[in-house]
C-alpha cells in the first residue's frame, strides 16, 4: 500500500508535544540538571558529576527515611488489602443497602488530603480531640506529638481510614462480575466457604486486586500531605517519610543538588518496584494459562 | 438415585405474588420416576431452569413440597440433597488443573484418595480429556471447559439425580452428538435419574425416554416423543415440536365434522358441540395438496430441504405449511388441501379435546 507523505502532519502532534514538554519533560530535566551541578549562589553553577548521587547513597538520613517509607507502605498494604477484601465480601450485593454502603465508603475518598490530615490532627489531640481526649481519660497514654508509636498508629489508621474504601470498591467490582452459576456450582460441589473464596472469588478478583495493590503502593510511597499535616514528620524524625524529608531538604535547607539526586533515585525506586510487581503478577497470570 | 416427587409445587420470584401471572412456575404435581431420563423442553423463560434449581435446592419454592423417595427435602440444602447439576455456561475453577477440577466434588465429600484418582481417570477418559488432565483449566477453550463441567457433574456415582441445564449450548455440533451419546450410555450404565433441560427439540427427543414440555410456567405435556408428535396436548406443543410445527386453524366443530370458513372438514371422532376458542391442529406431514377438493390455499413458495419439500401456503390469510414427498410434483393447479382425518386434533382454548369414537 502506498503511503501518503505529508510532513505537515507533524503539526498535529505539536500541541501534545508542547503540553508534555512543559508539564513533564522540562521540569524533570531541570531536576536532572540540578542533580549534577553545584552552586555557591549568584546563580552560578558548577559541574559536579555524580557527586550528589554518591553522597545520597551514603547518607544515613536517606536510608533511614527509605526504611521508614518501606515500613509505612508495607504496613498499610498489609492492612488495607485484606480489610478491603473482607469488607467487599461482607457488603450487601444489591439493592438499597448496597448503594448506601458504596456512597458512605466513597466519602473518605472525596475529602482533600490536607483536610484528611487536619481532621486526624484535631481528632487525635489530647486537649480537644475526641479520640485523644477519650484515650487520655481512659488512662491510655496516647500523644502523637511526643510518642513515636502513637504517631505511627495515627498516620497508619488515618491512611487506612482514607484509602481502604478504594480497595473495597475495586474488590467489590471484581466480586460483582462473578456469574451466579459459579456459586451455584460450588454449592453443588459442596465447596466450603474458604474454598469458594480461594478457588472462585480470589482468582476472579486477582486483576482488580493487582491494580489496587499497585495504586496503594505508589500512593503510599509518595505520601506527603496527610502525615505532614498531622505530625510534621515528628516526633523527632520518627514519621519523616521520603517525601517529607525531600521537601525539608529542597525547600527547608535549599540543598538543591542533593535533593535533586534524591528525588531522581526516589522516582527510580517507585518505577522499579511497580515494574517488578507488574511483571511478576502478569507472568504468574500467564503461567496459569 | 431416587424418585423425585413434586407436590403442589409453585414458585414466584416476587415476595408477595398477587396473581397467577406473578408465578414463574405455576402449580405443579409430578413424579420423576427413579432411574428415568427426562428431557425438559420449552422456549426460553418458560420456567425450566427455575424448576431445575428448585429440585437441586439452589432455590426454595414459594409453595409446595419436594420429596426424594418420599422423604421431604423442601428445606434441605443442596449438599444434603446430593445432586449433581451442570449449567448452561462452563463453570471451572480457573486456578486448578483439570484433574483437581474433576476431583473437587469428591474431595469436598471426603472420598478416599485412591478412589478419587481412579474415578477422575475414568471421567477424564469419558469426556476425552485424559491428555489434558494436568493442564490448568484457565487457558482451555469454552467447550473443553464445558466438558470439565460435565465431568464434575458425573464424577460422583451416588447422586440422587443428575440435572443438566442446557449443557451443550456452547459445544460444537460434532462434540454435542458425542457427549449426548456419552450421557445416554452413562444413564444406561448407572441408572441415575436424569433431567435434561433444553430448548432444542432434537436434543430432547434423542436424549430422553420421556419429554416434559413446559410453556409459560406450566407443564403442558409429558410423553414419549411419539405421543408429543401425534397427539400434542396443547397447541404450544404442536407448534414447538416438529419442523415446521403443527398448523393451527380456527374452526367450528359439531359432531364429527368441522367447518373452516364454510367448508366442511371430516374428523375421525365425535366431539359433540364445542364452545370457546376452537381450533384444528394438523401437522404439515398430514396435509395433502390436491387439485379438486378441500380447502382453498395460495402457495407462496416451495422449499426443498432434501428429504422432502416444505410448501409454504396461505389458507384464508393465515400461514399453512405442507410437507410433500421429495418426488412429488407441485403444479400450479394444486390449489386445495385435504387433511388426514385420523391426524386432525381438535383444540378448545389451546388444550386438546378428546373426542368419542364416531
Amino acid at each position: 500500500m502506498d503511503k501518503t507523505i505529508n510532513q505537515k502532519a507533524w503539526f498535529l502532534v505539536l500541541p501534545v508535544l508542547l503540553l508534555v514538554a512543559f508539564s513533564a519533560v522540562i521540569p524533570l530535566m531541570t531536576v536532572v540538571n540540578y542533580s549534577v551541578q553545584d552552586t555557591f549562589g549568584n546563580n552560578q553553577f558548577f559541574w559536579a558529576g555524580l557527586e550528589w548521587f554518591d553522597e545520597m547513597l551514603h547518607s544515613d538520613r536517606m536510608w533511614n527515611a527509605l526504611g521508614r517509607q518501606v515500613m509505612f507502605s508495607a504496613i498499610i498494604l498489609a492492612i488495607e488489602i485484606p480489610l478491603g477484601i473482607f469488607i467487599a465480601l461482607n457488603m450487601p450485593k444489591s439493592g438499597f443497602w448496597s448503594s448506601l454502603c458504596l456512597v458512605l465508603m466513597s466519602l473518605p475518598l472525596l475529602i482533600p488530603w490536607n483536610v484528611v490530615g487536619t481532621i486526624w490532627q484535631i481528632f487525635g489531640r489530647v486537649d480537644i480531640g475526641l479520640l485523644g481526649h477519650t484515650l487520655d481519660a481512659l488512662g491510655i497514654p496516647y500523644n502523637y506529638t511526643q510518642n513515636t508509636v502513637a504517631a505511627w498508629i495515627t498516620i497508619v489508621v488515618m491512611d487506612v481510614w482514607h484509602w481502604t474504601s478504594l480497595v473495597a470498591l475495586l474488590a467489590f467490582a471484581g466480586l460483582k462480575s462473578i456469574p451466579d452459576a459459579y456459586y451455584q456450582a460450588a454449592k453443588i460441589d459442596q465447596a466450603s466457604r474458604w474454598a469458594i473464596f480461594r478457588y472462585i472469588e480470589l482468582p476472579k478478583m486477582a486483576g482488580v486486586l493487582m491494580i489496587a495493590i499497585l495504586l496503594r503502593f505508589m500512593d503510599s510511597f509518595m505520601i506527603y500531605t496527610e502525615p505532614f499535616v498531622v505530625t510534621g514528620g515528628g516526633p523527632g524524625n520518627a514519621t519523616t517519610l521520603l517525601s517529607i524529608d525531600l521537601v525539608k531538604m529542597a525547600l527547608g535547607q535549599f540543598d538543591l543538588g542533593p535533593a535533586a539526586a534524591f528525588s531522581i533515585m526516589y522516582y527510580l525506586v517507585i518505577l522499579l518496584v511497580s515494574w517488578v510487581f507488574f511483571t511478576v503478577m502478569t507472568n504468574l497470570d500467564k503461567k496459569g494459562s | 438415585m431416587a424418585k423425585i416427587t413434586l407436590d403442589n409445587l409453585a414458585h414466584s420470584y416476587l415476595a408477595k405474588p398477587s396473581s397467577e401471572d406473578d408465578f414463574a412456575l405455576k402449580e405443579l404435581n409430578h413424579v420423576w420416576g427413579d432411574g428415568e431420563a427426562y428431557a425438559l423442553l420449552g422456549s426460553s423463560g418458560c420456567g425450566k431452569s427455575t424448576l431445575l434449581n428448585i429440585i437441586s435446592g439452589l432455590l426454595h419454592p414459594s409453595q409446595g413440597r419436594i420429596l426424594f423417595d418420599d422423604i421431604d427435602v423442601t428445606q434441605a440444602t443442596t449438599s444434603a440433597r446430593n445432586i449433581a447439576q451442570v449449567f448452561q455456561f462452563p463453570v471451572v475453577y480457573d486456578t486448578m488443573t483439570v484433574r483437581d477440577n474433576l476431583a473437587f466434588p469428591l474431595k469436598n465429600r471426603g472420598a478416599e484418595p485412591a478412589y478419587i484418582a481412579r474415578r477422575v481417570q475414568e471421567i477424564g477418559a469419558m469426556i476425552g480429556m485424559e491428555a489434558e488432565l494436568d493442564k490448568r483449566a484457565r487457558g482451555l477453550t469454552a467447550d473443553a471447559k464445558q466438558k470439565i463441567s460435565l465431568g464434575r457433574g458425573m464424577v460422583r456415582e451416588d447422586v440422587n439425580a443428575l440435572l443438566f441445564d442446557e449443557p451443550l449450548t456452547v459445544i460444537d455440533p460434532h462434540m454435542k452428538w458425542e457427549l449426548r451419546t456419552q450421557l445416554k450410555s452413562l444413564h444406561h450404565e448407572f441408572g441415575h435419574t436424569m433431567i435434561y433441560v433444553t430448548h432444542d427439540q432434537t436434543e430432547a427427543l434423542t436424549f430422553a425416554d420421556k419429554v416434559v414440555v413446559m410453556y409459560d410456567g406450566r407443564v403442558v405435556q409429558i410423553g414419549t416423543p411419539q405421543e408429543l408428535f401425534e397427539r400434542p396436548a396443547h397447541t404450544f406443543v404442536g407448534y414447538f415440536i416438529g419442523s415446521p410445527g403443527m398448523n393451527v386453524i380456527p374452526a367450528s366443530v359439531s359432531g364429527s365434522q368441522a367447518q373452516v370458513h364454510g367448508t366442511a372438514v371430516p374428523l375421525s371422532q365425535n366431539f359433540g358441540t364445542l364452545a370457546g376458542k376452537v381450533e384444528l391442529g394438523v401437522r404439515p406431514e398430514f396435509v395433502t395438496l390436491t387439485e379438486g377438493e378441500g380447502l382453498p390455499v395460495t402457495i407462496r413458495r416451495v422449499e426443498d430441504v432434501g428429504r422432502h419439500k416444505i410448501v409454504r401456503a396461505q389458507l384464508f390469510g393465515k400461514d399453512l405449511n405442507i410437507v410433500a414427498a421429495e418426488g412429488q410434483e407441485i403444479s400450479p393447479d394444486m390449489t386445495r388441501v385435504t387433511f388426514m382425518p385420523d391426524h386432525v386434533n381438535v383444540y378448545v382454548d389451546d388444550w386438546r379435546s378428546e373426542g368419542k369414537a364416531a
